[in-house]
């Protein structure tokens, strides 16, 4: 199984070094790190080399192979032919230590140059609340193991030292996006990233993106936002105040929703949107206090919106398009939307949504009520059973538990409809859902 | 003396990880001059590879939650061995701390009300562990790590030096512990002595109080889901300082861990595979757990393939399969059916989920499963098994502690997380690791500040002697000229522990393994380093390789000496609990070259804890006498 692969690997240091020539095993299954490895326990005891997890997870072991910046420890012998010379040098932006040690002492420096999380000051621990829609933008960007191979390849510092001072790289253009995007932070992010950052120095050639072994959307997802962004905040002081005074209207329906105040925060919300019409937080805000009060129609107004809001990044896109999916399919239950009118729209949006979604069950709870809209009892109850297994959200399983209940008593499961409506309700008396469904359950005889 | 970089503060926190950097935190808000010391770059610590979440009874998810019944979970998860008083300020302080992280910029996933979501996970009676995807020690990691050079920003506003208050020593290993003479028959802890990796150059800290945060020893074992950290340094540091080791037979074996291709031996394989439908069947096709369920589980588990199909779909109706038994019970099971010779190739057993559940259901389901097989072993899940077996995760002995204090026997040194014994007993919850690395780093930082306080002017000196002697002993590998090879003893060691002080152990094995230790200790004498000081990971791991030595004979001393099977320790000639060994301590101390295990009483619960359980339940575990001196009001 095994043979004997070629390799070059530099060795030295900051004042001299070179390619050394190395004859070495390899077994089925192995990546370059345990080509690196053997080398060490056989000729090279002194081979310096950084690695800790072995697992792509630390982000210890970047390092370029045949002079593309990787991982050694994700990168398969596999993928190299049994007679290919393999190149393995240190990070080409950062001073060498020793062999394949560089020295990464810029990134840590400019990790303290960022303006750390700055929450409202009146905010007490155990008292934040945020939305799964409004976090999942910066957790992609909290990803990042800090491997510093998009900063290795972007070619601003790559051979340019002179350039270091003024530019944080792709690494940090993530991190100040990752705060700007946070439901919570309350510091001016996009100017920070222009004027001390560096911001403006990338021409958005995507080759960090390329790289990123987690896959992050450097360029497309953070550094276009914020250069976006940068554009209107920077240049138009009027926009920038509006922009900052404003939000406290979208904080204030977040506040009443809190309270339970469904029309006061739609009311918030409202005011909000006159001035700024695609804010987020008072967009989410509107569809909650609208669902909340069942209407649901017009909440699919709201969550259309949203959805063109959303962007190219996929969890946002997920999260925009199970929503619109859930509020229609809500809406045609309780009357308020004609199914044939909108099945198309339904349809299409949950089958994006299907594909972005990481896993099936995630969407099985609106695949059952798009079922049982359409009168598929026995799929609804099949896909409502599926769900229950899952650990969810106590609202969100109140509502799969609703659906399976209203499946259920369609098939004549009286008993079972019963036990999982009465769940249901015991986990979210409140459900707007409940008047509609109810009544539905009353013409089957059950409710 | 050579030159030796020499650095003072008032606490220095060895260790980076969840535990090291919670510990440092608190001590840097308590107004002490703090030094992080860990071997890896900053972030790049061990906990990093935490993936499930991180326990704590919020109740977000279903409100009965509250940390009486996080408290009884824990004791049961650790089979009554736990040390009662830290898991119960455990249950208690464990939302406080995550809700912290949260002010520290942690963004976890949430409830559809905005809360932190909460998944459900063995042991555990409620959905108890928040958590971040399947990366949550990442989010802990950076969190933390986020939250220091939050500090030192304020530090830098305030002192104009970002670093005058709290400081990270990257990439520099500690090797030696120093004491002075005065303080009793013990020394006080007066600093600490370390290498910088980069070039080798000797670092003393002079600092009254240290505390150990360094993590585990699974580098010792062959098959490991640990990363190359995890040499016992802490383990070893705290015996060679005069500290007591508790406990050091009780090693979590997970038992699904990858086995072929051979270079990622070890790597975890989640639990969800057999939770979605996964089945473990041997080199003869058959589904073997059936033939594996003790008496004490007869009545919860399925008998036959039909049942056991059955509960995916109706679990009200039909008993669990039996892949779905507690992590140890199916780690011996596997690892008996590899003994008996019906292993799969690669010398593990089958895990089979392709032709459980069609492709696009894996793909959909396990994801992140899909993708590690896919890329690390190119098998792909949907059409094949999977190879696995039991993997060494994690160690539950540990540095002797005081429960509220973290502090160890020596005056001025501390231990927290996975360093520190006590806490799980004989087995450990999964996602009770992160939240004790959180509520017990911070308590050693309040106390080793406390303590700092409490010295006024007689902070103990550091000996230039000391200091000297542990420069030699480091570099002295350089003389050599025995031709031992750390790399080659280091195999030898991990396969020692693997094959003699595994998953099930006999009294031979492991006095066989005891005599191969005492022969690798010698060999280890003449070790010869090639090369010079600067970043030479022959040499790091021949300093390491001291360390796993010690702790090795720890853990292969204090398991011969138990004889009962608990949790985290399978004795095949003593197959049962025994409600004797229960009220047993094991303590490790050194011992002129080598370690002597000695016996010392469990501390006993207090009725109100006590009172959380019902009488039933206590009988399993107590001895006859212990229940007759029960209050009433357990009965
Ligand atoms: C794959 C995997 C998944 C896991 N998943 C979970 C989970 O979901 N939930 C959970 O609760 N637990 C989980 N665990 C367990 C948990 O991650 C660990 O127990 C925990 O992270 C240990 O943290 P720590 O702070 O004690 O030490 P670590 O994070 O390991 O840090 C040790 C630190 O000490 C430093 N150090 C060590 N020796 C020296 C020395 N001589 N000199 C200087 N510095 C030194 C290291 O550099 C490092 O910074 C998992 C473990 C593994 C392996
Ligand atoms: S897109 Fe910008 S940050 Fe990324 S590599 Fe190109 S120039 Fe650098
Ligand atoms: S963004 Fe991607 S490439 Fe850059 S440091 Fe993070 S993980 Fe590495
Ligand atoms: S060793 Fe951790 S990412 Fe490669």
């Amino acid at each position: 199984m095994g043979y004997n692969a070629r390799f070059k690997v530099w060795r030295g240091d900051d004042t001299d070094g070179e390619l050394e020539d190395f004859t070495v095993e390899v077994n089925e299954g192995e990546v370059v790190l345990d080509i690196i490895h053997r080398l060490q326990a056989t000729a090279a005891p002194d081979l310096a080399v950084r690695w800790n997890c072995k697992a792509g997870k630390c982000g210890s072991c970047s390092a370029e192979i045949n002079g593309m910046p990787r991982l050694l420890c994700m990168t398969r012998m596999s993928t190299f032919g049994e007679s290919d010379v393999v190149t393995v040098t240190p990070l080409r932006t950062f001073p060498v230590i020793k062999d394949l040690v560089t020295d990464v002492s810029f990134n840590y420096a400019k990790a303290r140059e960022v303006p750390s999380f700055a929450p409202p000051a009146d905010l007490a621990p155990g008292e934040y609340r945020m939305a799964q829609v409004d976090v999942e933008r910066s957790q992609e960007f909290r990803k990042c193991i800090e491997c510093f191979l998009c900063q290795d390849t972007c070619h601003v510092i790559r051979d340019h030292d002179d350039n270091k001072p003024a530019f944080a790289g792709p690494r940090f253009f993530i991190r100040l996006a990752e705060l700007d995007m946070h439901p919570l932070d309350t510091l001016d992010r996009k100017r920070e990233a222009q004027q001390h950052h560096g911001l403006g120095m990338c021409n958005i050639t995507k080759c960090c993106t390329e790289v990123c072994p987690e896959h992050i959307k450097i360029t497309d997802n953070a550094i276009i936002p914020m250069k976006e962004r940068v554009v209107d905040t920077q240049y138009d002081p009027v926009v920038w105040l509006g922009n900052k005074i404003p939000r406290r209207a979208s904080a204030a329906a977040n506040r009443a929703l809190d309270a339970g105040d469904a029309s006061a925060a739609e009311q918030h919300a409202r005011a909000r949107l006159r001035d700024k019409p695609t804010d987020r937080s008072a967009l989410r805000a509107l569809e909650v206090a609208l669902s909340a009060q069942g209407r649901f129609a017009e909440a699919a107004d709201v969550t259309r919106v949203q959805l063109a809001e959303a962007g190219r990044g996929n969890s946002n896109r997920r999260a925009a398009l199970a929503a619109h999916a859930w509020v229609m399919l809500c809406a045609v239950e309780a009357g308020q939307l004609d199914l044939e009118n909108c099945e198309e729209e339904i349809a299409s949006t949950l089958q994006q949504a299907q594909r972005l979604a990481s896993t099936g069950t995630v969407l099985a709870g609106s695949h059952a009520l798009h079922n049982l809209v359409h009168g598929r009892l026995a799929e609804a109850v099949e896909q409502g059973r599926e769900t229950l297994h899952w650990d969810r959200p106590p609202q969100t399983r109140a509502d799969d538990l609703l659906t399976l209940s209203e499946a259920l008593a369609g098939l004549g499961e009286d008993g079972e409809s019963a036990s999982a409506m009465s769940e249901s309700l015991t986990l979210w008396p409140d459900n707007p859902r409940l008047s509609s469904a109810r009544s539905n359950l009353r013409e089957t005889g059950v409710g | 003396m050579t030159e030796i970089e020499r650095h003072a503060y008032d606490v220095v926190v060895i260790g980076a990880g969840g535990a090291g950097l919670r510990a440092a935190i608190e001590a840097r808000m308590q107004g002490k001059r703090t030094a992080i010391v860990c071997k890896s770059l900053f972030g790049k610590a061990h906990t990093v590879m935490a993936e499930g979440g991180i326990a704590a009874s919020m109740g977000n998810v279903n409100s009965k939650d509250n940390w009486q019944v996080h408290f009884r979970d824990t004791m049961r998860g650790g089979k009554f061995l736990n040390h009662w008083r830290m898991a119960e300020l455990h249950a208690k302080e464990a939302p406080d701390r995550v809700w912290e992280l949260e002010t520290y910029g942690a963004l976890f996933d949430r409830t559809k009300d905005g809360r932190i979501s909460q998944r459900n996970f063995g042991g555990h009676e409620y959905p108890r562990l928040a958590h971040v995807g399947d990366r949550t020690g990442l989010e802990m990691i950076r969190t933390l790590q986020q939250k220091v050079v939050s500090l030192q920003q304020e530090d830098l506003r305030t002192h104009r030096d970002g670093e005058a208050m709290i400081r990270v020593f990257a990439e520099c290993t500690v090797t030696e512990l120093l004491k002075d003479t005065t303080g009793g028959d013990q020394g006080r802890i007066s600093g600490a002595v370390g290498y910088l990796r980069e070039n080798g150059t000797f670092v003393v800290f002079e600092a009254p109080t240290v505390i150990l945060a360094t993590g585990g020893i699974g580098k010792s074992f062959k098959v490991t889901s640990n990363s190359w950290e995890y040499t016992g340094d802490g383990h070893a540091l705290a015996m060679k300082a005069g500290a007591t080791l508790l406990n050091m037979e009780f090693v979590q074996f997970h038992p699904t861990g990858m086995v072929w291709p051979p270079s990622v031996k070890g790597i975890l394989v989640t639990e969800s595979v057999r939770g979605d439908g996964g089945v473990l069947r041997n080199s003869e096709g058959k589904r073997f757990m059936f033939d594996y369920v003790p008496a004490v589980f007869r009545k919860q588990y399925a008998e036959t393939e039909e049942e056991a199909d059955r509960w995916y779909d109706d679990p009200s109706n039909n008993r669990r399969p039996p892949e779905l038994l507690p992590r140890d019970e199916v780690a011996r099971a596997i690892n008996s059916e590899v003994k008996a010779g019906r292993n799969s190739p690669a010398g593990g057993v089958f895990l089979d989920i392709a032709s459980r559940l069609p492709a696009d259901a894996i793909r959909k389901k396990l994801p992140s499963m899909y993708h590690q097989f896919k890329e690390l072993a190119d098998v792909d899940i949907t059409a094949e098994p999977m190879e696995v077996g039991p993997t060494c995760h994690y160690v539950m002995g540990g540095v002797e502690v005081d429960p509220d204090t973290a502090a160890a026997v020596v005056p001025g040194l501390f231990a927290a997380g996975e360093v520190a014994g006590g806490m799980h007993g004989s087995n450990r919850l999964g996602g009770n690791s992160l939240s004790d690395l959180l509520v017990f780093g911070r308590r050693a930082g309040l106390a080793a500040s406390a303590y700092v306080d409490g010295l006024g002017a007689s902070r103990p000196a550091v000996s230039d002697r000391d200091v000297e002697a542990a420069h030699r002993s480091a570099v002295a590998l350089f003389d050599g000229d025995g031709g031992e090879n750390p790399y080659a003893l280091h195999a030898e060691l991990q396969q020692t522990m693997n094959d003699l002080v595994g998953i099930i152990r006999k009294a031979e094995e492991m006095q066989s393994a005891l005599d191969r230790l005492d022969a690798l200790k010698a060999r280890a004498r003449n070790i010869t380093v090639q090369g010079d000081q600067r970043f030479n990971p022959g040499w790091h791991l021949a300093l390491d390789l001291s360390n796993m030595l010690i702790v090795s004979e720890c853990v292969a001393r204090s398991a011969l000496v138990r004889e009962e099977s608990r949790g985290g320790h399978t004795r095949d000639d003593f197959p049962t609990m025994s409600p004797e060994w229960r009220k047993v301590n094991l303590i490790c101390r050194p011992d002129g070259d080598g370690v002597a295990v000695e016996r010392k009483p469990l501390p006993v619960m207090p009725p109100e804890l006590l009172a959380l359980f019902e009488r039933d339940e206590l009988n399993k575990y107590m001895t006859d006498d212990e229940i007759s001196t029960l209050p009433e009001a357990t009965a």
